[in-house]
């Protein structure tokens, strides 16, 4: 959630789990304690079901109606080496009684499948967190592969954390003896078990997951039965063992949320619902041509689930066709999008150049991943903001949009059709891969209230000749928006034919004249220049000196570590951009008031190098490239040093 | 047969002729280029297709071919090197009442485009597709081309080209192409027959059309053009009719029972039964293939011409809008709020 309130100081108290006194309900003795916020972060094998068990952890807490903020995070290949450090699959997930802004640093609590996965992961736990072992898994070779030359569980290395040794797979195989399932397979519902135990110890609702595993398994109705069994032993476990002697209790974040109603959205799929309602607004057919890449694989299944909405899919060839089809489509009318990551925005560009000369509405979705080349696919960073910014032949200033958060990314696909329709231009929507499979609550838009995008097509003449002649001219530009007309092939009439050669002005006809081209260049600039984009606003409720400023899926830990730094008594101001190209009117002016100004950011420095090139300032950077998003304590702690300085 | 496609597409209101398909851009190929022939041929044929001009969409890439919608008063793009097939997939899979055209150049469909042709033929698009083939790179000046014949010299292979060439058709053929055909620019009469058959056809049309290049290859095709040579060099494919060719008809595509491929006999009273009948909706594309490959590479002796394939096939785009239609059937049309709202919601109260 993006509204700030103070407890999210209570960030600034990594691992440490404020509780109260709190009547148990569940008529036994077992202790309940009340927590503000709880850190959990699962963690296992690629194949141990890892990202579902988060998944479906998620889902329960939204469902609670906690503020939530959600890290999934994984490796690239599907089924890395079993056992190994490289094939280590988790999911962090942050959960609270207030409003919160990321996924949490640290977890307060790690479920460790396997050596592999403890030892991934334990350097990120605080002494003091509780560990979840699944101890049948330390058997000596495992350990051994992993570099534990002896258990961990015994040779005192854990000691200062409170660890929970438990057989989670001789309980799992033993829950489901009766299904007449073979141990291998019975062993898969594991993770059920581990979800199971969690959900007890967090008083989680548990119908929506049985629910969801005899959908999931509908076919195999056995199957979902033993995972049912296997959740619910979970469950059961941690009701009866000893070793669990204390349940927590997180309270909905009912304040932390304005009046509505909410549900819980990743960035993909609430970027594939604002281009579904972008659609409907502008009242066109919403077309993809699309090539799959991860991470931005899930809008292209998402949509292709919506065609009752009109909604055409295209798996082209290639990350080229995708987007000539996306092309020609707009030709045609559509609204149209394609959806990639940055090595096929690197094949898009020479399309993207057309459809900047052409001045056709086209959204291209970059769900930004580690580079260069194929780098990190699963990893996140924003390193492709020159590439959106700068990265074609010949002049050719393309807008760029950034959305801030998971459920932001809905919002700002209908701002990005908003421009394209407005201005006939291309449109650069910049997600990134943590904003795509992180997920937080969403208050459901009432459909009422969006905006309207309703856009006119050429219907007749637009320009009269000197001899009085009355013709269509496929280049003469709204006075206001410097746009050009959009005349559908089937328009009589309006016969036309565009290109990518240079042409005149007002006519569209192919022109070699060197004047002609100077004021072309100048007129496609000038267009993009004034695109109407709201100022940015700036948050500075103390008078700060320092100026924060971020773009994109930043926004989430730059306002944690605000947060905390107000509270220790750091004023500091925070800007964030959703526009950078064109930049707010005012930002230049913004950025005039502050003596310093530190722009943290997932690259080395690109936002930096604009603001430094645009208006001259010291802007500094801050940077992390190491595919993870930043830690607030992290942050605060490098945004603490300038403050001081 | 199913029902034409073209049905989709409005008619024209008035009769049409010829000048009601020529923009007014002046036209500037070389003078004595093959292009001219094949527009002409193109503006002539479309007032027989009677569509409205306003729902016919000429889409390019880059090369001399590709400045062809410039010259037709219809809609057009002019698009960049090689994407022609993937922006007119685009086009057509999204407005089914539109006759889209693809204009393009052996360079641009066979090299740099040559992924996104391959994939339009499999798919079966609605598109027709004129691959002009010059066997040059003509608007670069004069460098080989993927269907140049190997050992050609040229400004970038001085010591004879390395690489052996495509055969459109051969391609279009194991591209899954459900019509191919093959004509010259300079037989108007027969480049408009196969126009007409392609026009007609449900899902992707490949027309090679062998054209000449007068500055950079200049007679490339002569032996197929010369009326003395070509009755030696060309073999007309005319469906249900006996493939034979010669100045006296005197010889005869059979296939040799042992190997199941072509061959070229003289004709005798004994063999004549065994001269194959064309048969261009075989449900197989084997013979179309073996066909494909009776050309010499290098002489174009025995060269077929005309429709070496055309089956009904599904269509990309029919399927495609079958699937919107089905999904509104089964779901209902698209309900916005429903869609946002998920299942799994929880209220908060003020």
């Amino acid at each position: 959630m993006t509204s700030q309130v103070s407890s999210e100081a209570g960030e600034a108290l990594v691992g440490e789990q404020r509780s109260a006194p709190a009547t148990g309900e569940h008529g036994s003795a077992k202790e309940v304690r009340r927590l503000d916020r709880v850190i959990i972060r699962f963690a296992g094998d690629s194949g141990d079901g890892m990202q579902l068990t988060g998944d479906r952890f998620t889902s329960e807490t939204a469902s609670f109606g906690n503020d939530l903020s959600t890290l999934p995070n994984f490796p690239a290949e599907i089924r890395a080496p079993a056992g190994t450090l490289p094939g280590v699959s988790s999911f962090q997930l942050h959960f609270a009684d207030h409003d919160i802004l990321t996924p949490g640093d640290a977890p307060n609590v790690l479920v460790a499948m396997n050596p592999a996965a403890l030892k991934a992961n334990i350097g990120d736990v605080p002494r003091g967190g509780e560990i979840i072992v699944n101890t049948d898994e330390f058997a000596k070779r495992a350990m051994a592969k992993v570099g534990y030359e002896t258990s961990p569980l015994e040779d005192g290395s854990l000691a200062g954390y409170r660890v929970h040794p438990v057989p989670l797979t001789t309980l799992t195989v033993e829950a489901l003896k009766d299904f007449g399932l073979s141990r291998k397979e019975a062993e898969r519902s594991k993770n059920m078990f581990a979800l199971g135990l969690l959900s007890w110890m967090y008083h989680r609702p548990t119908e929506g997951t049985e629910s969801f595993l005899r959908q999931k398994f509908a076919k195999k109705p056995e199957i979902a039965e033993a995972n049912v069994a296997a959740f619910r032993a979970g469950w059961n476990f941690g009701e009866t063992t000893e070793d669990f002697a204390v349940s927590y209790e997180v309270a909905p974040a009912t304040r932390a949320f304005p009046t509505g109603t909410y549900r819980n959205i990743s960035g993909n799929l609430a970027l594939s619902y604002g281009l579904v309602a972008a659609s409907r607004q502008a009242d066109l057919p919403l077309y993809l041509g699309s090539y799959p890449i991860t991470p931005a694989s899930d809008i292209l299944h998402e949509l292709s689930k919506h065609k009752n909405f009109g909604v055409r899919t295209f798996q082209a060839e290639d990350e080229i066709a995708g987007i000539g089809a996306a092309l020609g489509a707009a030709f045609g009318g559509s609204l149209a999008v394609t959806t990639t990551s940055g090595p096929g925005v690197a094949l898009k560009s020479e399309t993207i150049g057309l459809a900047v000369s052409l001045e056709l509405p086209l959204l291209i979705v970059d769900i930004q991943r580690g580079g260069p080349s194929t780098g990190l696919p699963t990893k996140t960073e924003q390193a492709d903001l020159l590439q959106a910014m700068y990265g074609r032949n010949g002049e050719a200033p393309v807008p760029v949009v950034a959305p801030r958060t998971p459920a932001d990314c809905f919002d700002a696909a209908l701002d990005a059709a908003r421009i394209a329709l407005t201005y006939r231009t291309p449109v650069f929507l910049l997600s990134d891969g943590y904003l795509a499979n992180g997920s937080e609550p969403w208050r459901i838009p009432d459909v009422d209230e969006l905006p309207d995008l309703t856009t006119t097509f050429a219907t007749g003449p637009n320009h009269t000749l000197a001899d009085g002649t009355e013709v269509f001219w496929p280049y003469k530009r709204d006075p206001e928006t410097l746009a050009r007309p959009w005349a559908l092939p089937g328009t009589p009439g309006l016969e036309h034919r565009i290109g990518g050669i240079e042409k005149q002005d007002g006519t569209g006809n192919i022109s070699y004249d060197p004047a002609n081209h100077d004021l072309m260049v100048r007129t496609r600039q000038a267009k993009i220049d004034g695109i109407e984009v709201p100022d940015v606003e700036v948050d500075d409720p103390d008078g700060a000196s320092t100026l924060v400023l971020g773009w994109g899926s930043t926004y989430g830990p730059i306002t944690a570590a605000v947060r905390r730094l107000r509270v220790a008594g750091r004023p500091i101001a925070q800007a964030h951009l959703r526009h950078l190209n064109p930049f707010p009117k005012n930002l230049g002016e913004v950025l005039e008031r502050y003596d310093k100004i530190v722009v943290p950011e997932m690259n080395l420095g690109q936002l930096a190098t604009l603001v430094r090139a645009k208006y001259l300032v010291d802007a500094r950077s801050h940077n992390q490239v190491n595919g993870m998003p930043f830690k607030a304590e992290q942050l605060a702690a490098a945004l603490k040093e300038v403050i001081d300085e | 047969m199913s029902e034409s496609l073209l049905h989709l597409v409005p008619k024209a209101e008035a009769k049409q002729s010829m000048k009601d398909f020529k923009s007014d851009q002046e036209v500037r190929w070389c003078p004595g280029c093959g292009d001219y022939a094949v527009l002409a041929a193109v503006q002539g044929f479309m007032p027989e297709l009677g569509l409205a001009k306003e729902n016919i969409v000429f889409v390019s890439g880059i090369g001399c071919s590709s400045r062809f919608p410039y010259y037709m008063n219809t809609y057009g793009m002019h698009s960049i090197h090689g994407r022609a097939p993937a922006i007119a997939t685009g086009l057509a899979t999204s407005r089914r009442d539109l006759s889209v055209w693809v204009v393009t150049g052996d360079g641009d469909a066979l090299s740099i485009g040559g992924n996104h042709l391959i994939h339009a033929l499999r798919r079966n698009v609605n598109l027709k597709i004129l691959l002009f083939n010059n066997r040059i790179y003509g608007l670069t000046k004069g460098q080989y081309s993927p269907t140049s014949e190997l050992g050609k010299i040229t400004k970038s292979t001085p010591m004879g080209s390395l690489d052996a060439p495509f055969n459109p058709v051969s391609l279009a053929l194991g591209a899954e192409a459900s019509f191919v055909a093959r004509t010259v620019d300079s037989d108007r009469k027969h480049l408009t027959e196969v126009l007409r058959q392609a026009a007609d056809h449900n899902g992707t049309a490949l027309v090679e059309i062998y054209q000449n290049c007068n500055i950079f290859n200049d007679g490339a095709f002569e032996v197929l053009k010369d009326n003395e040579q070509a009755k030696e060099a060309v073999i007309r494919l005319e469906h249900g009719q006996p493939i034979r060719f010669g100045a006296e008809l005197d010889k005869g595509v059979v296939r040799d029972p042992a190997t199941g491929d072509l061959e070229i006999v003289t004709v005798t009273p004994e063999n004549a039964s065994r001269v194959l009948v064309h048969d261009a909706h075989a449900s197989s594309p084997t013979t179309a293939f073996a066909l494909s490959r009776l050309a010499d590479p290098d002489t174009l002796h025995r060269t077929p011409i005309g429709v070496f394939r055309s089956v009904e096939r599904p269509v990309y785009d029919t399927l495609m809008a079958d699937q919107l239609e089905q999904a509104v059937e089964q779901q209902g049309k698209g309900d916005l709020t429903q869609l946002l709202t998920g299942k799994d919601t929880w209220t908060v109260v003020g």
